[in-house]
């Protein structure tokens, strides 16, 4: 009996220690002024480092931390903000001159250094930042890759030759220039992306080596400074910057609420748990509207929905087959039963959100007319079998299953929904040309420009161009736009690039997003814009 | 006694490596193209796909580099570093993060099962075949038959945002109160089980000899099934218990998804996910060491509750 005492004095403590170690610290949300601060849904950022954050709910954290060099405008035009000009007579060499009075969260004075540091940190490889490649048209880029010495997956690769970018010139603490490697029209639109905010000389510990630590608590030049530091997994807290000299945003912080799924947001924002939420499930879009009236609101948004043909295999190398494939799908039908109209059926290659942008750019080819659509299969020998290969976590079943009924009942085909686990998968079947059938696809532009959604693409070494679409005319009239002289002079080449892909149809354009948001009964003027990103300094709570 | 204590803990040790060598080796197997799974639909630039294969060994594949880098991590983790994950966070600081809030919603799960189930299988046992012990049966049937990604979305949209009773999601930091709705829809498929076997067993025991014999020393009823009744029959409840509360952890991927709580379910699903093997070998190693442990204890407390069991 002792010795059973003992075990039961022994074991009641054990349980006791697994279960009380998880308890203690408490529910205090410790908000000083609830009225001025908003709660913002996001996910978990993946970084925070503006050359390596590339996901909305990062850009979201980082808009609010940095302001950027140039910003959009109503028309998706660049307008200045922390930059005074930007200006160049040849498009290759370009001079930034930056506006007085901006500082750092820590004091310090934006000169520029902050940017030429900032960027020469992103471009070097070895630093393997997310966004190195937007910096790849500066002069001197190549200088700081390190070639593949097999060319066969990476050994140990050499050092790059040069550690700065040798297109960055100091002129003065508030000017300097960048020299880009060819002529490059639209290089003051590109500037609005996160890649290009400043970094403060805190941000380093040694030349070119970012601080550990740095990006739990990032020291930004924007309207808002991080408050404590990031908490993963929970949130991130930011609150106004008093000597902030631009734009002074109408809340006094706000609080980056990371979610892990859409539901739990939605459920927090009918209830005025959550102040926006950024993006409805589309399960709640068809209940939306009544639950929450003008709340629930939509906004253009740049991302574009599309299948692409494997051109390499010899089934869809005929344009006419792809053409007629493309017929014969109702987008219409799609949009509104599945999307609820929450997407734009789409009949064009690139977003109506940039410049340069025509309705029906696609023509015949996007039409729905199922009898020509059969006879024009027929004709031209389309395969007695399709396949649409997608990616089973993106929620893409349903619209994907439906297109497939639609080629089904008006091309005759035999066509199926082929589930990958992932769009890795997705992507090591397409790289290794295995019969994958169509492939959908969805982009999201970096920089309002037409040449963001050709260049990657449907160019022939296209960052994005899985599927091997190739055309040297198209090639060429995309190099010419992007060297043009003009913001116009680019676009019209563009738009001739763009009549190109409406007679190759390398891909099927099926719909453009839309931003669907809601928002509580406490904040006023929500504004999403087309990168999915929550204007900070327009919203306002309701007193 | 002692030595059934060290002979168990020494076998805690093998299991914990046999266990994360195999989840280590299923990871692997089923690795696709990490870095690109990181990235998502992103295209993922070369100077990064560089960076991330040499940091993570990823260049070594095959059996011998499954070897090379499951010795690896098992290295690091005997310094005491559990390295790094995908994200570039260090995997110690998520653990550390991820399971305190899991814990806490598991013994709100379990307490809510010991509490409301064990009671009421008491007094269903006793009174079997009357209306309190039909009622909870078909309730229980119920329960058994509504799976957690039905039940927890159901219970958030009435009892949080229809009726706000409770707050619909209960955040990275939360109240107790605001664990409670998770803690009950977690623990309610434990509670609907608990409940079953402690009625049964209860209604089993009452007829055995010792209760008649109980009986007839004039003992009070009272006495009879608090002492008597209940102690024997708690021993098939204590099992399914202790082997729950290692269930119920791992069992929170989807009401901690619903309900927004950061701990162990949703990292191990984004581990999963992004196959981050170290990730999801960590999570995995500290739900194994719950299992053994809680095994353990349940062992000891045979013991207790019953005096005929011994242990060399």
């Amino acid at each position: 009996m002792q010795v059973r005492r003992l075990a039961a004095w022994t074991a009641l403590p054990l349980a006791a220690t697994l279960g009380l170690a998880a308890c203690g610290g408490g529910g205090d949300s410790g908000e000083s002024d609830p009225n001025a601060t908003v709660s913002v849904q996001i996910a978990e950022p993946q970084h925070l480092i503006p050359t390596n954050t590339n996901d909305s709910s990062g850009n979201q954290v980082l808009s609010a931390l940095f302001t950027p060099l140039v910003d959009y405008d109503a028309q998706n035009k660049p307008y200045e903000v922390a930059a005074e000009s930007v200006s160049s007579t040849d498009n290759t060499l370009w001079t930034i001159k930056l506006k007085d009075g901006y500082t750092f969260h820590n004091g310090e004075k934006v000169t520029s250094d902050s940017y030429i540091n900032a960027w020469n940190y992103g471009a070097y490889a070895p630093n393997g930042q997310g966004n190195s490649y937007f910096f790849e048209k500066i002069a001197g880029y190549e200088d700081l890759q390190a070639k593949d010495p097999d060319g066969e997956g990476p050994q140990k690769a050499p050092e790059p030759k040069a550690k700065t970018l040798t297109g960055l010139k100091k002129v003065d603490d508030l000017t300097f220039t960048v020299t880009l490697a060819k002529p490059y029209s639209e290089f003051k639109t590109v500037l609005g992306y996160t890649a290009w905010y400043p970094l403060p000389a805190a941000a380093f510990s040694a030349p070119g080596v970012i601080k550990d630590g740095f990006e739990d608590a990032p020291i930004g030049n924007g309207p808002f400074k991080i408050k404590g530091s990031w908490q993963h997994d929970a949130k991130v807290e930011v609150e106004r910057y008093d000597a902030y000299v631009g734009e002074k945003p109408k809340i006094g912080g706000a609080e980056f609420r990371i979610y892990q799924q859409l539901t739990a947001a939605y459920a927090d924002v009918l209830s005025d748990n959550l102040d926006v939420d950024v993006t409805v499930p589309t399960e709640n879009l068809s209940t939306a509207a009544t639950d929450l009236g003008d709340r629930f609101q939509q906004s253009p948004a740049s991302s574009f929905q599309f299948v692409a043909f494997p051109t390499f295999q010899d089934d869809f190398s005929k344009p006419e087959v792809r053409k007629a494939v493309s017929m014969a799908i109702d987008r219409d039908e799609i949009t509104k039963s599945i999307f609820k109209d929450s997407q734009i059926s789409a009949r064009s290659f690139v977003s109506p959100v940039v410049a340069g942008y025509r309705d029906d750019s696609c023509g015949e080819a996007c039409e729905f007319d199922p009898t020509k659509a059969k006879a024009a299969y027929e004709a031209a020998g389309g395969p007695k079998q399709i396949k649409i290969t997608y990616n089973g976590d993106g929620g893409h079943k349903d619209w994907v299953d439906a297109t497939c009924n639609q080629l089904k009942t008006n091309l005759g085909v035999d066509c199926v929904g082929a589930a990958e686990p992932k769009f890795s998968d997705l992507l090591t079947k397409v790289e290794d040309k295995q019969p994958v059938g169509l492939i959908r696809m969805g982009w999201l532009m970096d920089y309002p420009s037409m040449e963001n959604y050709l260049g990657p693409l449907y160019t022939t070494n296209g960052s994005s161009n899985y599927y091997g679409y190739s055309n040297p005319e198209f090639d060429r009239l995309v190099q010419e736009g992007t060297v043009a002289s003009s913001a116009d002079e680019a676009v019209k080449k563009y738009q001739q690039a763009e009549d190109i892909l409406a007679k190759d149809m390398p891909v099927i354009p099926l719909r453009f997003g839309q931003n669907v948001f809601a928002h509580s009964t406490k904040v006023k003027n929500v504004e999403v814009d087309l990168f999915q990103v929550v204007d900070m300094t327009k919203i306002e709570v309701v007193s | 006694m002692f030595r059934y204590i060290v002979r168990r803990l020494l076998q805690m040790v093998l299991a914990f490596f046999g266990t994360t060598l195999i989840v280590y080796a299923l990871m692997f197997a089923g690795q696709g193209d990490p870095i690109q799974a990181l990235a998502g639909e992103r295209p993922v630039s070369e100077a990064q796909r560089a960076y991330l294969t040499e940091k993570f060994n990823l260049d070594h594949t095959g059996i011998g580099g499954f070897f090379y880098r499951y010795f690896d991590y098992i290295g690091n983790l005997l310094r005491g570093d559990l390295g790094d994950s995908l994200t570039g966070r260090k995997i110690s600081d998520m653990l550390a993060q991820a399971w305190p809030v899991t814990m806490k919603l598991a013994v709100i799960g379990l307490l809510v099962a010991i509490v409301v189930g064990v009671t009421s299988g008491v007094i269903a046992g006793l009174r079997r075949g009357g209306i309190f012990d039909n009622a909870t049966l078909a309730l229980t049937l119920l329960v058994l038959g509504v799976p957690t990604i039905v039940l927890a979305p159901l219970a958030q949209y009435f009892l949080g945002v229809k009726l706000p009773l409770f707050p619909p999601t209960a955040g990275s930091d939360p109240s107790l109160y605001a664990l409670l709705l998770p803690g009950i829809v977690l623990g309610s498929l434990s509670l609907a089980t608990a409940l079953r076997l402690t009625r049964t067993s209860v209604a089993e025991n009452l007829r055995s000899d010792y209760v008649r014999t109980a009986k007839a020393k004039g003992m009070t009823t009272r006495r009879i099934v608090s002492v008597h009744v209940l102690r024997n029959s708690l021993i098939p409840v204590i099992t399914f218990l202790g082997v729950e509360l290692g269930n119920l952890m791992s069992g929170a991927i989807i009401t901690e998804g619903v309900f927004n709580i950061p701990g162990v379910g949703f990292n191990l699903f984004r581990g999963i996910r992004t196959e981050d093997g170290p990730l999801v070998v960590g999570l995995v190693s500290v739900l194994v060491v719950v299992f053994l442990v809680s095994n353990l204890v349940v062992d000891i407390l045979y013991a207790v509750l019953d005096p005929r069991i011994r242990y060399e």
